[in-house]
């Protein structure tokens, strides 16, 4: 148990170089290659993107590898984050100075996420498996549906709120915040050069992947994977279930929403249509294929899938079947027991050694807890 | 194993992304427009029609030749704009897009930033040509389509109840829908039922055809897509229901929706620009040409319109002097300045007579239709 | 009267709904997994019979017949090469092939059949069952939808509780290791469960289409997911939960649409949901698993 434990420790170390080493690299390679002029726009136009989506994975590990519930709700709280985050940003207009009004926004959004964090995690937690993933993806609908009925504006007479349009009258020249499905457009960028919003990106990117690491190395971080190895042997033992599952659905969101924050202000427009299950779905696939529970396993996935249809693009029409074949083929290669056996043989092979113990133990780390979880309780 | 494969896979990543500058001998167009997905319809039939214009006006005068790439967005704002930086990898001088609106929000701004001329052929929001004074369209905008037709329904007094079913979550629908309702209160029309639907529940209309029954509408307004559409006659149409249809231009494709019962489209009313049986020789040459190269199909709106874009791309560049070496910026101040100089006017597909102001909205006469015994007739 | 005809529409729609829930609900059962592919078979079928029967002219019934072999055919397809080899990997892993076998066979629709909607032929020619002096209607595919789902759901109960294979397939789903042991071929017994759950879903997209004609390459996947919910909120991999979900979840869709806000309905049937589920956390009919320590 001592040397476990003493193995967990260098592996956590290891975690954090492995993860704070891979997003300085990314970010210093783009870096000096914007300075030399040799990113092509499309590549700039995906850098925060794969931002985005990295803090939505490493976020969403959180609840899915580290505290084990399925959810499928996960765009909803950068649904929330964007759309709070966007209200504010606009109504604060261009006589507040960038600086401010950017880290405001990013508080705002950051703080609406996890108030629907809150709203959402009290009744969802009491739920596990899949009803808990079929109740965060009813909250990502009503959120979606809720917020393209809405319609939000502010003139001389103050504050306007209405759930339909006939009773939603605006003096003339006042510009609304949010007019039911039409999308919000004309956000402006957090800077005209990419590169502040990438570095904005980066270091939100540092600030989740910091807080992911030593949450899960701290007492609560623990408590919340012994939570997910046996919920009922942390009962047992004291641990207060309820706050810590809380804890880490919240945290969850409130980076979520950050998320949302800086890919609406560099997409320049809030369509509400595109923050639902389908989205989550896109990067619960990237928490698993870069492993549940594996940090910069997520990152990397996350800018892979970013980066995937973009290079199938001469594929034209057909791009979208590779993609889903290239899905299926991945899953099959990383995860089914015959490939996993496979490839460690292949690399016993190239290093002409037996298959260490290590990688076995780290193969199961990476992902197969939730079959874990099921056989430990049949076990039972 | 794992870890070379990575290597392997970033490298070629990062080579796919460098930039590569390459010798512009044509003029060159871009196209962006779903081409796979749920709205894949739109953007296939723009494509087509784009394709068609582009062999057409490279017959016509072999000292000023277009090159086209249409580049796939899966009516996605994200997406969009990614497929927008792949053009411009590629040299795009000019942009023919994009179809839908919430992407044409996202890319526009984009294109505003780089001041890239945008003639987009069907996203028909307000905000999308108050973006910027580089955006102009070939399609009417929503609001003038919703009170034209409010106009147009109590001038013939064509009925004295109106029900109206959109689509809420639809920036196209929910767009037309409110400058109807606010036009209709101006003219005196009485709306007695309001019904949406949204993506998320549009497999049933039945409730919706129910409820203007019910409320006693004798004219449903439809300003929706064809395929809704079809589904709201069905519907009607089995409980017997027998009230005037109207619609806009989205309803144009309806006749040709594969085993439809087209007697029930019967007396249908809509706006529309194009028409595909129309007796002219431009519309017959290029309904010919597209059942040429779709093995059959007939053109929809979003076809001509597609078709229309290059051709009012091509006369402005050839009045303009467009050359092959000039920047997309010099482009678009030359192009803009022959579209909005006032002599500039086009008879296309899609209208007579069609010219442009500085807003980028384009003024044509909606023509009225409705059908009779499976044809469209002019309702003047 | 109005309220009767709004109640009708709903069960309508409810029915449908059920048919694709017992499809998924029995996979589920048995193979427990969520295959998220199951509203795309649905589609394939549909594409079937629309082949067969509104263009080819074939019979009704045999156009059913076909779409049901093919459905069979590629369910087992799927299931072999798909998930087969992920049979020990985490569900989680399962789940996601199932969504990249969901993405693809809507593009293969997509390829093969283009994007433009085919406006369904209802399979059945029977008229309107006109009950109030013809104040009431009730459209014959409804009729029909529901009588199937009830023989369906009757079927499998007796099936999985009587036969045999039921009852192998009823080990492999209380405890797949001791089912080998006694000797049941699981891999069979799964294949077996991926069949009638993909033929179902031909039957069931057949019957959607006839009450509901829009015929796309996506047309499989909104229904699927609101299967999916019918599934859990009548207690997943229970079979006449599945049936008594479906109908509710469709009812309570069209009554929120008629009385409340159509531009809210889907809040309200998500937020209904919430709430039973938060009253009865395994759903209406689900069974609570004591959990052992």
């Amino acid at each position: 148990m001592a040397k476990k434990s003493g193995k967990n420790r260098k592996k956590s170390t290891r975690t954090y170089i492995i993860s704070f080493a891979l997003i300085l690299v990314f970010w210093a390679v783009i870096e000096i290659m914007g300075h030399m002029n040799m990113l092509s726009s499309k590549m700039l136009g995906l850098l925060i993107p794969i931002c985005a989506y990295s803090i939505m994975a490493v976020s969403l590990n959180l609840v899915v590898g580290f505290l084990g519930e399925l959810s499928l709700g996960h765009a909803a709280f950068m649904l929330a984050g964007a759309t709070a985050g966007v209200v504010f940003y606009n109504s604060a207009g261009l006589n507040m100075h960038q600086v401010p009004r950017v880290i405001l926004t990013l508080i705002i959004g950051a703080a609406a996420a996890g108030l629907f964090g809150v709203i959402v995690g009290v009744p969802v937690l009491r739920f596990s498996g899949d009803y808990l993933a079929i109740v965060t993806l009813a909250f990502c609908q009503i959120l979606k549906n809720v917020l393209s009925t809405t319609y939000l504006g502010v003139d001389e007479n103050g504050i306007h709120l209405a759930i339909d349009q006939g009773s939603f009258r605006l003096a003339p020249g006042a510009k609304p915040l949010i007019k039911g499905a039409q999308p919000i457009s004309g956000i402006n960028k957090i800077s005209p050069n990419v590169m502040v919003s990438f570095t904005v990106g980066i270091v939100l990117l540092i600030l989740t992947v910091a807080f992911v690491l030593n949450l899960m190395n701290s007492r609560a971080g623990r408590a919340i994977t012994a939570i997910r190895d046996d919920e009922i042997a942390a009962k047992s033992i004291g641990i207060n279930l309820t706050s810590y599952k809380l804890m880490a659905f919240i945290s969850s969101a409130v980076f979520a929403g950050l998320a949302g924050v800086i890919y609406v202000l560099n997409l320049s427009t809030l369509d509400f249509k595109k923050y639902d299950y389908n989205l989550s779905i896109n990067v619960l696939v990237m928490v698993v294929l870069g492993g549940m529970g594996n940090v910069p396993g997520s990152i990397i996935a996350a800018a892979l899938l970013t980066l995937l249809p973009e290079l199938l693009r001469g594929f034209s029409q057909y791009r979208m079947l590779i993609y889903s074949i290239v899905l299926i083929v991945i899953m099959l290669f990383n995860q089914a027991p015959a490939f996993v056996q496979f490839r460690q043989r292949l690399t016993a092979r190239i290093r002409g050694k037996k298959p260490e113990e290590e990688e076995q133990v780290t193969e199961v780390a990476d992902g197969s807890y939730f079959a874990q979880k099921k056989q430990g309780k049949e076990d039972e | 194993m794992k870890k070379i494969i990575t290597v392997a896979v970033t490298g070629a990543l990062a080579a796919s992304f460098v930039m590569s500058a390459s010798a512009a001998e044509t003029i060159k167009i871009g196209g962006i427009g779903p081409i796979t997905g749920a709205a894949a319809i739109y953007g296939s039939n723009v494509k087509n029609g784009m394709e068609i214009a582009v062999e057409d006006v490279n017959a016509s005068n072999p000292d000023l030749q277009f090159e086209l790439q249409f580049e796939d967005d899966e009516h996605d704002p994200e997406k969009s704009v990614n497929a927008y930086n792949t053009l411009k990898d590629w040299g795009m001088q000019l942009l023919g897009g994009t179809v839908t609106t919430s992407p044409c929000l996202a890319v526009g701004a984009e294109a505003l930033n780089d001041n890239m001329l945008m003639l987009t052929p069907s996203a028909s929001s307000q905000d999308v040509i108050d973006l910027g004074d580089n955006v102009f369209q070939v399609c009417f905008t929503d609001p003038n389509q919703g009170s034209a037709s409010a106009d147009y329904i109590a001038e013939q007094k064509l009925g004295e109840k109106i029900g109206v079913i959109y689509n809420s979550a639809d920036a196209y629908s929910s767009g037309i829908y409110s400058t109807f309702i606010a036009e209709a209160e101006a003219v005196g029309l009485e709306v007695v039922a309001e019904e949406a639907f949204t993506d998320d529940n549009s497999t049933d209309l039945t409730t919706q055809v129910q409820s203007c029954q019910n409320a006693g509408a004798d004219l449903i307004f439809l300003p929706i897509y064809y395929t809704p559409a079809s589904q709201v006659l069905i519907a009607a149409d089995k409980m017997g229901y027998e009230p005037k249809f109207f619609g806009c231009d989205g309803l144009d494709g309806l006749l040709t929706v594969e085993g439809f019962d087209t007697s029930l489209a019967e007396g249908v009313m809509l706006l529309t620009p194009f028409v595909a049986d129309a007796e002219d020789d431009m519309t017959k040459d290029f309904v010919a040409k597209y059942a040429e190269k779709t093995g059959g199909d007939v053109p929809n709106q979003f076809a001509a319109d597609g078709y229309d874009v290059v051709q009012v791309l091509y006369a402005a560049c050839e009045e303009a002097g467009v050359t092959a070496d000039m920047d997309p910026s010099e482009v678009c101040e030359a192009v803009k300045a022959v579209l909005t100089g006032g002599d500039f006017s086009y008879d296309g597909l899609t209208g007579a007579g069609m010219t442009w102001d500085a807003s980028g909205a384009v003024s044509k006469d909606p023509r009225g239709m409705v059908i009779e015994n499976g044809e469209y007739v002019s309702l003047d | 009267m109005q309220f009767l005809g709004y109640l009708i529409s709903g069960i309508s729609l409810g029915s449908v709904y059920a048919l694709i829930a017992l499809g998924y609900t029995m996979v589920y059962g048995i193979a427990k997994m969520l295959n998220f592919a199951h509203g795309d078979v649905i589609m394939i079928g549909g594409y079937m019979v629309y082949f067969t029967f509104c263009s080819g002219g074939w019979n009704p019934f045999l156009a059913v017949l076909f779409a049901m072999a093919v459905c069979t055919l590629l369910g087992i397809t799927i299931e072999r090469v798909a998930y087969r080899p992920l049979r020990s990997a985490p569900s989680l892993a399962v789940l996601i092939t199932a969504i990249g076998v969901s993405f693809l066979l809507q593009n293969i629709a997509m390829l093969l059949w283009k994007s433009d909607p085919k406006s369904f032929t209802s399979i059945i020619s029977m008229e309107p069952l006109s009950l109030a002096g013809g104040k009431l209607s009730i459209p014959a595919e409804t009729i029909v939808t529901i009588l199937v789902s009830v023989l369906i759901m009757i079927a499998l109960i007796w099936f999985v509780n009587k036969t045999r294979i039921g009852h192998a397939m009823k080990a492999v789903s209380e405890d797949r290791g001791a089912a080998q042991l006694m000797g049941i071929n699981v891999n069979g017994i799964i294949s077996l469960t991926f069949a009638i759950g993909s033929a179902l879903a031909a039957v069931a997209g057949a019957l959607l289409l006839s009450s509901y004609p829009t015929l796309v390459p996506t047309t499989g996947a909104m229904p699927g997911i609101k299967a999916f919910v019918a599934a859990v909120f009548g207690g997943i991999g229970s079979i006449p939960g599945a049936f008594l979900g479906g109908v509710l979840l469709g009812v309570i869709e069209n009554l929120s649409k008629a009385y409340i806000s159509t531009q809210l309905s889907d809040a309200i049937v998500f937020l209904v949901l919430i709430i039973v589920l938060l009253v009865k956390p395994t759903g209406l009919l689900g069974k609570k698993t004591a959990v052992k320590v």
